[in-house]
């Protein structure tokens, strides 16, 4: 099983089964969906800011992927509490994926990373922060 | 005819699989992603090394030897593909990337220019989107209707809305395919294109799912277009043919415009060239056009019929071994209703995952929503895992998917 255990370390069959941060933020203050074109998911992504109307207070998500992508979005939501909003629309998307710890194929890197994009998409809705690299033009229709 | 069926030898096929020679990630290929794409026999590949390395040239055009062997292949790979499809002409055999292609030069330039509000086109829920989008984006763009024909409890097409359709809508188009690419369901199509031409609808039928695994024959099938794709029937990528009634070709508006389409050129006036070329412009995928030639001839020699009868073979083979996995779901019909493709989902485990363990034990599947959102919606999931065959899978590459996923499921116990 040594191989498998390299793909899925358990912290990430963790964050799979028990995912942080699953459910919906009924009044939130930005919210954005994000579809994976490859294998249909679609995840959305709730944000509660404190009361400076700036720092994370509570991500939440809907929806379920794959284990890789779970996992990343569980992770997320503990990694960006009581952050800026400007500092998470920054935020590289290798800090996450230290955190994910395992080596990812290309396919596999979109499932880690969109519902990181999908957040920034969310901050840029509602304190315009700046989208992320390759973002800005391409998915208006999604933005609107 | 030869007498008795020819029975299919996919251990001697696979010899002619230069991809089998190798290991992935230390295991024997299991290659069970054919309806993805299929992989390519040596012959196929000499074929178009030879033609680079003896016969390229532009073709058409040029008066030189090359040119003349260059247009040789090129019409010949034309005649190749006629005959296989029992298609009446070859001038109605248009030369294009793929299905995709295909099927949105008839959305253009024939649903273009003949949808108008009060019209319809109707497809149903089970199509790939490369005969779903296109039809959506056109009748929306021309005020005509897009109608959908929804599955039932058993994801076979209903047919029993066709007559309100046929109230409510002047139906110009009805589009589907022969073979579904995500369950592998053969479709009876007879019944669907008589009541189209009862309404005077064109018929145009996706069979890039079904060329590769059986016999389809244009004049048996009656239908008006028809849309294949030579990289899923052992040929290369980039090339697929579209074939269409000559009367409608003939007075349909040309799609892409440019070189060797024309008549003849001024600055007040263009007129279009005859058929094949009034919908072939630019340089033709020449060399590919006479790789899809040799995967014809390649297919042929094995003969359809024996495909087809293997392939019931191994989706009734895989259909047991699967089913014998615990927690698992398996979509489509039964197997001697179904081409060579088995769509399943593991309780609890995402495709992506799956697919992913399986790639370590070197079983290559597809996971995802196959280009098929609608019917994905109707089943209830974004995805499935899907394991597809061809002639030259093995049972014995079943077996090692059957186990790769009791493996899966160990990893996510």
């Amino acid at each position: 099983m040594n191989e498998f255990e390299q793909m899925y370390r358990e912290v990430i069959l963790d964050h799979y089964k028990n995912p942080r941060g699953h459910g919906v933020l009924e009044h939130a203050d930005a919210e954005a969906e994000g579809q994976n074109p490859l294998c249909g998911d679609e995840v959305s992504i709730y944000v509660a800011f404190g009361e400076d109307g700036e720092t994370i207070d509570e991500v939440k998500f809907s929806g379920r992927g794959c284990a890789i992508s779970q996992a990343a979005t569980s992770m997320l939501t503990e990694m960006v509490q009581g952050r800026s909003a400007s500092e998470v629309a920054m935020l590289d998307k290798d800090e996450l994926l230290a955190e994910i710890g395992i080596p990812l194929t290309p396919v596999r890197l979109k499932c880690a990373v969109l519902w990181l994009t999908t957040l920034k998409v969310a901050l840029h809705k509602a304190k315009g922060t700046p989208l992320p690299d390759g973002l800005a033009g391409f998915d208006e229709l999604e933005l609107l | 005819m030869t007498a008795g069926p020819k029975k299919l030898d996919a251990r001697a096929l696979r010899a002619d699989f230069p991809i089998f020679l190798q290991e992935i990630h230390g295991k024997p290929l299991a290659y069970l992603d054919s309806a993805n794409s299929s992989q390519k026999p040596r012959q196929v590949l000499d074929a178009m090394t030879a033609f680079y390395e003896t016969s390229y040239a532009n073709v058409h055009r040029a008066v030189h030897v090359l040119g003349e062997r260059a247009t040789a292949g090129l019409e010949g790979a034309r005649e190749k593909v006629r005959a296989f499809l029992n298609a009446p002409d070859a001038r109605e055999v248009i030369f294009v990337r793929n299905a995709t292609e295909a099927l949105n030069l008839v959305a253009y330039s024939w649903g273009g220019n003949n949808l108008g509000p009060g019209d319809a086109v109707v497809v149903t829920q089970l199509e790939h989107h490369s005969n779903f989008v296109p039809w959506q984006y056109i009748a929306r763009r021309n005020g005509a209707a897009f109608v959908m024909l929804p599955l039932d409890e058993h994801d076979e097409v209903d047919f029993s809305g066709l007559d309100a359709i046929a109230q409510d809508h002047n139906v110009k188009v009805v589009a589907t395919n022969l073979v579904s690419n995500s369950l592998g369901t053969i479709a009876d199509l007879g019944p669907l294109v008589r009541w189209a031409h009862d309404l005077g609808a064109i018929f145009v039928c996706d069979a890039a799912q079904a060329a590769p695994h059986m016999r389809v024959d244009i004049q048996a099938l009656d239908c008006d277009f028809l849309a294949i794709s030579g990289h899923k029937m052992c040929g290369p990528s980039g090339i697929g043919a579209l074939w269409g009634r000559g009367d409608l070709l003939r007075a349909m508006e040309p799609f892409m415009l440019g070189g060797h389409m024309i008549n003849s050129v001024r600055y007040e006036k263009t007129t279009w060239g005859e058929l094949p070329h009034k919908f072939e412009a630019g340089t033709s995928p020449i060399v590919e056009a006479v790789g899809l030639g040799a995967a014809v001839d390649y297919l042929e020699a094995a003969g359809l019929d024996a495909i087809e009868a293997y392939e019931h073979e191994l989706a009734a083979y895989a259909l047991g071994r699967l089913g014998e996995v615990p927690g698992i779901t398996l979509y489509g019909p039964p197997a001697e209703r179904r081409a060579g493709v088995v769509s399943f989902n593991l309780e609890g485990i995402h495709p992506h995952d799956v697919a992913q363990i399986l790639d370590r034990q070197g079983v290559a599947i597809r996971a995802g929503h196959h280009c098929c959102q609608p019917l994905m919606h109707k089943l209830g999931v974004a995805a499935t895992n899907r394991a597809s065959f061809y002639l030259y899978t093995l049972p014995e590459e079943i077996d090692q998917l059957a186990e790769g996923l009791h493996t899966v499921r160990k990893v996510f116990a």
